[in-house]
């Protein structure tokens, strides 16, 4: 029975890797520079759709932790997307124009530039509204971070999404152009996580935060799932099952530890509720390019005129007090 | 005299060539040994970066396996090059690659010539060690070990077994009592020209191949043979972690580092590119040294470890979910669950607030709302009063509330018609403390009862549900895998002494404050109660939560007459 599950999964994995094998020809290369790609090269791996106005900050951002190529996805943008990426010296840009749901929300392509450029290296995928903070990210770079990690044998690092709002509605959160995001959005909810275990993949299925609070409060079960996965030691045969939810060989998701200790995590500060989401809320809706139906754009679109602070919403300083409020763990880190 | 420094290498050559160089232009023999799987190219462009200096000598010679002789051997071949190209060195210091001189050379040179004779190197007999990882101690000399515990560990504990099992034992070479210690030491020229020209090192040799772990016992134990004076120490600050891998030192250590006065420091990771500029200069800024004192290094580690190992209490996170047979308690700290007593008392909640000033919320798991204290709609970390959302997972809403609220008391409702489904998590939880005032859910049904437009028959079978829930409940909480403490009282023991016994629940919920309770809550009028009692019994059920119905009639009754149970009108 037991060998029979294994087997099927194995099949499931082989099946996503051959998807996204067969969705490489959608991609048109625009800017391919993957010959600078050094053989310790951490990578980042994106899929993204008119976010032109997030890319300055969001390549620097990344930059600065140590990232040393970016292979980027576009996917028919038309606010000048593609020409600021094709000018970025550290950026392998493809682009397309077929459709992301059909791609499984761009997972078969991100999953085709890991198989062909990952193999052996840190990958990262993120998309272009999630900033990653670890453990002592403001004085170790990711490499010190992939560094650690393959000497304590992890191949993977967790990341939840914390989702970061403004204090009054998001309309009033302009987001400029090269500006650091969680300056007009830096509230998050701090303890209203909660956590089951998926006994298929082995991984943890986390809802909560201000999402399910304030979007989700009377159909928990359709609130965003926030566990993720972004940081991996790339081999040919993995595959994001969904998003970077989760991954197989599922060994990949266990992630956490199960006898009281503390692993490793970092989380993915998500910069989503600014003034950019009205826009894009109404676009999506149009589209449905997006998870079941799109229900999140819609509950965004309803909610997009309430506040999403409360009194008890905690204000984001910095790594150490995600750590102290147990949202991530230096692990034995020191 | 001076000190000359060998160095084991197998990575980061840039760094190593760094610290080689630094050493030797202040007249420090250095002997390098470099793995020869290194490839030729780094070996050579390693070697072209040391090639102005005298004083440096690269070797090649050994492939170093972690755990194996290899590594001794390689350190025997650049101690023996050591001794032979540089008489003028008293002390040899034994480092890897990837260490870092914390102190001047000088201040280490003037150390050791204060102590020409002492030999610093730490050797413990294996009954003493306390830090082998594993297990293996004193097997590590009297077992077989052919094959690699990093790469065939499943194999590697079933030889391991296997031999105990059958009683296999290696002969100890007469001459030598085993010890162990940290792999990193400082010897004198005497002492380690004794072990290299020892008469019996062929046999000695032969005899530590196939130890495990020999890089870690076999100067340990030879310096025990030739020392005049030992030191059982080691002037490398290296720490371990659970794993039996080395701590690494990072940029953001810096201070730390200086504060320890250690000599040298192990591991230092090759991009703390900040760590390499301080340490590597002459003037490593830092005033008078002292002994090396790494206590607050230790202590980090110490926590670390624990972090991995333990875990914070109670909490339940993306790296952090353990199973609840793995853990003792399973929220962060102590609180009480109260049932019966918010229906017996008038503004309970408020009163048991003001005496102890904990937080006091309502019915957390009632079916309208979580009602948290002051009526508030969203509580600490964003926990929402929405009965869907939390009962969509009771277990991380109760856990996220005391989680959330570290350092302040909370007290909640309990009632029968509640989410029971949080029942199974506070009985096995050793923070719960739950008082129950069974039988206590009739009285407001028996205050319905009375009114003019009371609809017995929903109220007979709103009574037989409740019973029906609390029996379940109090079933499940007197378990015998329960580790919740349970104080139980029926409706009837507890009015017979009821300021005794909420005396009990206050010193519970506030320990310390041992204070009589001068100001008793207003109870409730019971006076319909035994009447609704013998009305259900009449149609049928048999209330059996509250107690003996005769002794209830006659508590309210009497009590009312002698003024001992005050009774807001």
């Amino acid at each position: 029975m037991k060998l029979a599950e294994a087997y099927r999964l194995r099949l499931r994995r082989k099946r996503l890797v051959w998807r996204a094998y067969g969705r490489r020809r959608q991609l048109q290369p625009v800017q391919v520079r993957t010959a600078q790609i050094q053989p310790k090269a951490i990578l980042l791996i994106a899929t993204m759709r008119n976010e032109r106005i997030r890319l300055p900050y969001f390549l620097r951002y990344y930059r600065d932790l140590g990232v040393d190529h970016f292979l980027i996805v576009e996917n028919g943008s038309d606010d000048g997307t593609r020409e600021y990426l094709a000018e970025q010296g550290d950026v392998s840009l493809w682009s397309t124009q077929a459709s992301y749901k059909s791609a499984r929300y761009g997972a078969d392509w991100t999953g085709w530039l890991a198989w062909k450029y990952g193999h052996g290296h840190w990958c990262l995928t993120v998309d272009p509204d999630e900033f990653l903070v670890y453990p002592f990210c403001e004085t170790r770079s990711l490499r010190a971070l992939t560094d650690w990690l393959e000497d304590s044998g992890a191949r993977a690092l967790p990341a939840m999404i914390l989702d970061m709002y403004p204090k009054g509605t998001i309309h009033a959160a302009a987001y400029g152009e090269g500006e650091d995001p969680f300056q007009a959005a830096h509230w998050f909810d701090s303890g209203n996580y909660m956590i089951s275990r998926n006994p298929q993949y082995q991984n943890l299925w986390i809802q909560g935060g201000v999402r399910a609070r304030t979007m989700f409060a009377d159909e928990p079960q359709n609130a965003p799932a926030l566990n993720k996965i972004p940081l991996v030691k790339w081999e040919r045969g993995f595959a994001y099952l969904s998003s970077t939810h989760m991954l197989l060989p599922r060994g990949l998701n266990r992630v956490y530890d199960d006898w009281g200790g503390e692993k490793v995590s970092g989380c993915l500060l998500h910069a989503k509720f600014l003034d950019t989401l009205a826009a894009k809320a109404d676009e999506e809706m149009q589209r449905h390019e997006h998870h079941a139906n799109s229900r999140e754009y819609l509950a965004y679109q309803q909610s997009v005129q309430n506040a999403l602070w409360c009194k008890w919403s905690e204000r984001y300083v910095n790594w150490r007090q995600l750590e102290i409020l147990g949202l991530m763990s230096k692990g034995n880190w020191a | 005299m001076t000190v000359g420094f060998v160095l084991l290498c197998h990575q980061s050559l840039g760094r190593a060539a760094q610290v080689a160089a630094h050493l030797a232009e202040r007249d420090c023999p250095v002997v390098v040994h470099v793995d020869t799987r290194v490839s030729a190219a780094d070996r050579g462009a390693f070697a072209e970066k040391l090639k102005g200096l005298a004083n440096v000598r690269v070797i090649s010679r050994q492939a170093c396996e972690w755990g194996t002789w290899s590594i001794v051997q390689a350190t025997l071949d650049a101690a023996g090059v050591m001794l032979r190209d540089f008489p003028g060195v008293g002390h040899v210091f034994l480092a890897s690659g990837s260490c870092l001189p914390l102190r001047p050379v000088q201040a280490l040179r003037d150390y050791l010539g204060q102590r020409p004779d002492t030999d610093f190197i730490e050797s413990v007999t294996t009954e003493d060690v306390g830090w082998t990882v594993g297990g293996l101690d004193i097997e590590r000399f009297t077992l077989r070990f052919p094959v690699s515990w990093r790469k065939h560990r499943r194999l590697f504990d079933t030889y391991v077994r296997l031999q105990r099992r059958v009683g296999f034992r290696r002969r100890i070479p007469q001459a030598i009592t085993p010890h162990l210690g940290s792999q990193w030491w400082c010897l004198t020229r005497d002492t380690l020209a004794a072990i290299l020209e020892a008469d019996d090192r062929p046999e000695i040799d032969r005899y530590f191949r196939r130890v495990w772990i020999p890089d870690e016992s076999y100067f340990q134990t030879l310096a025990r043979r030739y020392a005049r004076r030992i030191e059982s120490r080691s002037l490398t600050l290296s720490k371990f972690d659970v794993h039996g891998r080395p701590h690494l030192f990072y940029d953001d250590h810096l201070q730390l580092l200086r504060r320890s006065d250690c000599f040298v420091a192990r591991k230092i990771w090759p991009g703390a590119g900040a760590l390499y500029t301080a340490f590597l200069s002459d003037d490593p800024g830092q005033g008078a040294h002292g002994e090396p004192n790494p206590g607050k290094i230790d202590r980090l580690f110490a926590k670390a470890t624990e972090r991995r190992v333990k875990g914070r209490t109670g909490l339940y996170m993306q790296s952090r979910f353990p199973r609840p047979d793995r853990v003792n308690a399973r929220t962060a700290a102590p609180y009480a669950v109260l049932q019966g007593l918010d229906v017996l008392f008038a503004d309970f909640e408020g009163w048991l607030s003001r005496l102890t000033g904990s937080r006091v919320h309502g019915r957390l798991f009632g079916a309208e709302r979580a009602a948290f204290a002051g009526g508030e709609q969203v509580f600490n970390g964003g926990l929402s009063d929405s009965p869907i959302l939390r009962d969509y997972n009771p277990q991380a809403f109760l856990a996220n509330l005391i989680w959330n609220t570290r350092g302040e008391r909370q007290i909640f409702q309990f009632a029968p018609q509640d989410n029971l489904a949080i029942l199974p998590f506070v009985a096995t939880d050793p923070q719960a403390y739950m008082a129950v005032v069974s039988g206590a859910w009739a009285i407001p049904l028996a205050m319905q009862a009375v009114r003019p437009d009371a609809d017995f028959v929903a109220l007979r079978r709103e009574a037989a549900l409740l019973q029906r829930q609390e029996t379940e409940a109090l079933d499940l909480l007197s378990q015998p895998t329960s580790k919740a403490r349970l104080r139980h009282w029926s409706l009837v023991e507890f009015l017979e002494r009821a300021q005794d016994h909420l005396q009990l629940v206050v010193d519970e919920i506030s320990p310390g404050t041992a204070r009589r309770l001068t100001d008793m809550p207003q109870m409730v009028d019971l006076t319909p109660l035994p009447q609704f009692l013998q009305a259900l019994r009449n149609e049928g059920m048999q209330p059996v939560l509250a107690g003996d119905l005769g002794d209830l009639e006659a508590l309210i009754q009497g009590g009312e007459k002698r003024g001992r149970l005050r009774v807001a009108k």
